[in-house]
């Protein structure tokens, strides 16, 4: 038996509509008791000190890499990496070698993961080795563990395919994910396509490439009436489609990366590769509109899009560099000071933005904090001040933008599975 | 006492003026050591010079090398094809290397823009870029300076026009950048399609009609066009690239005065430029190459002797 | 703190331009093949000046030339300072000629071997004799003067000026002690 007892946090639950300062204790991976003031004893006692007690946050979009590139990050590092930065569960991307578009591959994911204190919630390839052509077997993806189907990494880019899998996805309630690129105009891009890029001599990414397809999915989208979710909105435009989409009551969802309302492509300058993603940093006007659409709720979760890269691969000249970024550990961190710091969202939102909305789009079970039910928390301080310091993150790899700032709003730990990951201070 | 406030010439963007002045000026003394009998000097005696090429430029790595040799430098080449980067070695590798073999100065030309600054923030050796990608090419750039300042007395108010491919161009964007601190007019001129997005917001004017642009100017700038890029589909065929933005002699004697021609070289003639018009009075193009020479020895001398 | 003693003054310095004006001619049996060269900046003025004296004496203008010997200083190749680099102009050649090389103070001679490795690229002179207004001693290297206007014996602490109209307003030349505070 063991028990932990928080005092003095701050219960914020938009499920149950709690939010205030209580003190809270856990029985054995069980919230047994929530009060403004518990006089009983535990095993451990933490003093929050004001700290979010929320529900356990989700990020919906992770490359963990295993198999077959476990030398950027495992299941095992990247669960480590999960907890450290604050969440519970992730859903991970299919882009391994091979990719999860086999029932056995997306099994064995889960296997693996089991007894880890974050979930790990596979997501199966839309198509056969992700190679735009033929239909992974959805279904037996769905039935095996696969929680959204996405060829993430790249763009689906055949429309009768997406209309295919829509419809399919439709059958067993998951949503399909879109990673939006239109191939031709991104071909040989390594940051975004304008004034940086031409002062800068690297060729560009136009936003056409983005606002193209967003575009085209959701005529598809409306005319089928599938389950969409769009993966790292980056332009203003893209932003816009969703809203007028979500206006006309399409089912579609979206999320954004804490680098896209964080970073500009002035960030490239100094030819830095771990500024090197996809879709790339975008202008001051981008960034805007993005957090004006966490305000206005067109953007529904907030995802890292975790990228591990070795040094090696990323220490190269930055055409040459593979993209991506990590983001797991720097997440809260940027979210508070991006966006509750400069009154984008509430501390209320920013726990829909990150637990309530993500569970919801993949159809995750709701968390409730009431006593009797499992534990599956995330706790976090809003004001604390910390440095970021990519030696210390638990993710194997190191390709962070961000290595450096100072950031306001710090994790720290989680509660999940009967498991305490607490991060020494 | 004159000194450069960078420490090394990665490229224009930034540059101050009172920096690209002093090389210029510089670049006068070292013309005249170039009209001696004995066109070397004893300046950089004992000093390292490694000039880095991982891609092919005989015409640029000749004229920095005979800047080296003339201040008595001890040269090293390194390219491509003679070197292990042919053999996969990494840039990381190389600058280990640079670092370990404790060279003064790198001579850096480069396919990958930004691989010049990569390998500066990784040694302590002073850096030159001979080209990156198409990033910047500072040494042309000022040494096309050099040639109008000569030309004209003075780089202020005159109105220079760049023509060709801008988008894939270093020497371009070195211009652009030299010029607008130095106060001269810049203009662009080529398709629209091989134009950088935003150019006009490095201080710019954007012309896509030749003759518009040839009429502005006091100077133009004809740049190579790269026999790839109608594979790219920027333009249809050479042909029409010609008609429609070569310069040529009937073009230049439409107009109402004579106007310098440069290029940087080489010439694909017939194509950008006509050969009469290369080869003809109004060209300034040979004496680039001799300025092309000085204008390194001033940079490699106020880089090679500045004092930490 | 410094305390200047003027050693020669005007008149005092004309005479010594006439008289180191004389002794050239007088050496070189005539002007036939001299090329007068000052050493940038003030020995310049000075060639100027004995060049004016010794047109005056034999009705014949030399050719005169400038002579930068930044790029060939030793203390420059070691990174101990950097000055401004100027222009060489020489607009004659120095082939078979007695170059008559000018300076005004001769000191440790590293300036003076500096433009014989310079002059040297120059062309391959019959001869060249070496004037200058002050010979203050303390010499790093085995370099003399052919023509001395005034030698004076000095220390570490001393500096020798030489005053030039050009630039200074009047000639003369002064002895500065440096004094420690």
């Amino acid at each position: 038996m063991s028990s932990y007892l928080f005092r003095n946090g701050h219960v914020i639950d938009p499920v149950t509509g709690v939010d205030g300062q209580r003190d809270l204790l856990i029985v054995d991976g069980v919230i047994d008791c929530i009060r403004e003031h518990i006089g009983a004893s535990a095993d451990e006692t933490f003093d929050l000190d004001g700290a979010v007690i929320a529900p356990g946050f989700c990020d919906m979009h992770v490359h963990f890499r295993e198999p077959g590139e476990e030398h950027k990050e495992t299941l095992a590092t990247g669960a480590l990496a999960a907890a450290a930065g604050g969440f519970t569960a992730v859903a991970c991307m299919p882009n391994t070698i091979p990719p999860l578009d086999t029932a056995e591959a997306v099994l064995s994911i889960r296997q693996k993961s089991d007894r880890f204190p974050v979930d790990i919630h596979p997501i199966g390839a839309i198509t056969k080795g992700r190679e735009g052509r033929e239909l992974a077997p959805i279904a037996e993806l769905h039935a095996a563990g696969a929680v959204a189907f996405s060829d993430d990494g790249t763009c689906l880019q055949n429309a009768k395919l997406l209309r295919i899998a829509l419809d399919y996805a439709s059958v067993v309630d998951a949503p399909v994910i879109q990673h939006a690129e239109d191939a031709a105009l991104s071909e040989g891009g390594a940051m975004n396509e304008g004034y940086m890029s031409t002062v800068l001599g690297l060729p560009g990414i136009p936003r056409i490439a983005e606002d193209g397809i967003v575009l085209r999915d959701m005529a598809v989208v409306e005319y089928v009436d599938g389950t969409y979710h769009l993966a790292h909105v980056s332009t203003a435009s893209a932003v816009d489609a969703v809203r007028a989409a979500k206006v006309k009551g399409l089912r579609v969802t979206c999320e954004a990366a804490p680098h896209h309302f964080t970073l500009t492509d002035e960030a490239v300058r100094g030819y830095d590769t771990s500024t090197k993603v996809k879709p790339p940093l975008r202008t001051r006007d981008d960034v805007v509109a993005v957090k004006e659409a966490f305000r206005d709720g067109v953007i529904d979760a907030i995802a890292t899009d975790h990228a591990p890269h070795a040094a090696f691969e990323k220490e190269v000249e930055y055409v040459y560099a593979p993209f991506g970024i990590i983001g797991l550990e720097t997440a809260v961190g940027l979210a508070v000071t991006e966006l509750v710091e400069q009154r984008y969202l509430t501390l209320w939102e920013l726990v829909e933005r990150f637990s309530v909305n993500p569970r919801r789009i993949l159809r995750l079970p709701e968390i409730r904090i009431e006593e009797g039910m499992q534990a599956n928390l995330t706790f976090f301080h809003p004001s604390r001040e910390w440095s970021v310091d990519v030696r210390q993150f638990r993710s194997r790899s190191r390709n962070s933008p961000f290595h450096g700032m100072t950031l306001r709003g710090k994790p720290l730990g989680i509660v999940n599975k009967d498991q305490l990951v607490w991060l020494a201070e | 006492m004159a000194s450069l406030t960078i420490d090394h010439l990665i490229g224009l963007d930034g540059v101050p003026r009172e920096d690209i002045a002093l090389i210029l000026d510089t670049t006068d003394t070292f013309l005249e050591v170039l009209d001696r009998p004995v066109k070397k000097v004893p300046t950089l005696q004992g000093k390292t010079v490694v000039n880095l090429f991982f891609e092919n430029s005989t015409r640029t790595r000749i004229s920095f090398e005979l800047a080296e040799r003339r201040l008595s430098a001890d040269v090293v080449n390194f390219s491509v094809g003679t070197s292990s980067v042919s053999k996969g070695e990494s840039l990381l590798d190389t600058a280990r290397n640079i670092e370990a073999m404790k060279v003064d100065m790198v001579v850096m030309r480069h396919s990958a823009a930004g691989a010049c600054e990569f390998l500066r923030r990784r040694c302590t050796s002073r850096f030159i870029n001979a080209g990156d990608g198409a990033h910047e090419h500072p040494t042309q750039a000022l040494l096309d300076m050099f040639t109008l300042r000569r030309e004209f007395g003075t780089l202020e108010g005159i109105n220079v026009c760049i023509v060709g491919d801008i988008l894939h161009s270093r020497v371009a964007r070195s211009n652009m950048f030299g010029l607008v601190t130095m106060g001269a007019n810049v203009a662009v001129c080529g398709p629209p399609t091989l134009l950088p997005r935003h150019v006009d917001r490095l201080g710019v004017r954007v012309f896509t009609d030749i003759d518009e642009a040839l009429a502005w100017c006091d100077a133009v700038n004809v740049l190579r066009i790269q026999l790839e890029r109608r594979a790219g589909g920027y333009f249809p065929t050479l042909r029409e690239y010609h008609d429609v933005y070569g310069v040529t002699a009937e073009r230049l004697d439409r107009l109402s005065r004579r106007i310098a021609i440069l290029h940087p070289g080489p010439i694909n003639r017939g194509v950008e430029i006509d050969s009469d018009v290369a080869d003809g009075p109004q060209s300034v193009i040979l004496r680039q190459v001799t300025h092309g020479v000085a204008v390194r020895m001033a940079v490699l001398y106020l880089l090679g002797t500045k004092t930490e | 703190m410094s305390e200047t003693q003027i050693l020669i003054d005007e008149p005092g310095f004309d005479r010594m331009i006439s008289r180191l004006a004389h002794e050239i001619v007088e050496h070189n049996h005539g002007t036939s093949d001299l090329v007068i060269i000052g050493l940038r900046t003030r020995g310049v003025y000075v060639a100027r000046r004995i060049r004016e004296k010794i047109a005056a004496i034999e009705g014949v203008e030399l050719p005169l030339g400038v002579l930068d010997v930044t790029l060939y200083r030793d203390d420059v190749r070691q990174h101990l300072r950097q000055p401004e680099v100027r222009a060489s102009d020489i607009p004659f050649d120095i082939s078979d000629r007695h170059v008559i090389l000018v300076d005004d103070v001769l000191f440790t001679g590293r300036t003076v071997r500096s433009a014989l490795d310079a002059l040297i690229d120059f062309g391959r002179p019959r001869t060249i004799q070496l004037v200058v207004i002050v010979d203050r001693g303390h010499r790093e290297l085995p370099i003399r003067a052919d023509y001395t206007g005034k030698t004076i014996a000095t220390s570490r602490g001393q500096e020798v000026r030489v005053r030039l109209r050009e630039v200074d307003g009047s000639d003369g030349i002064d002895l500065v002690t440096l004094q420690d505070t």
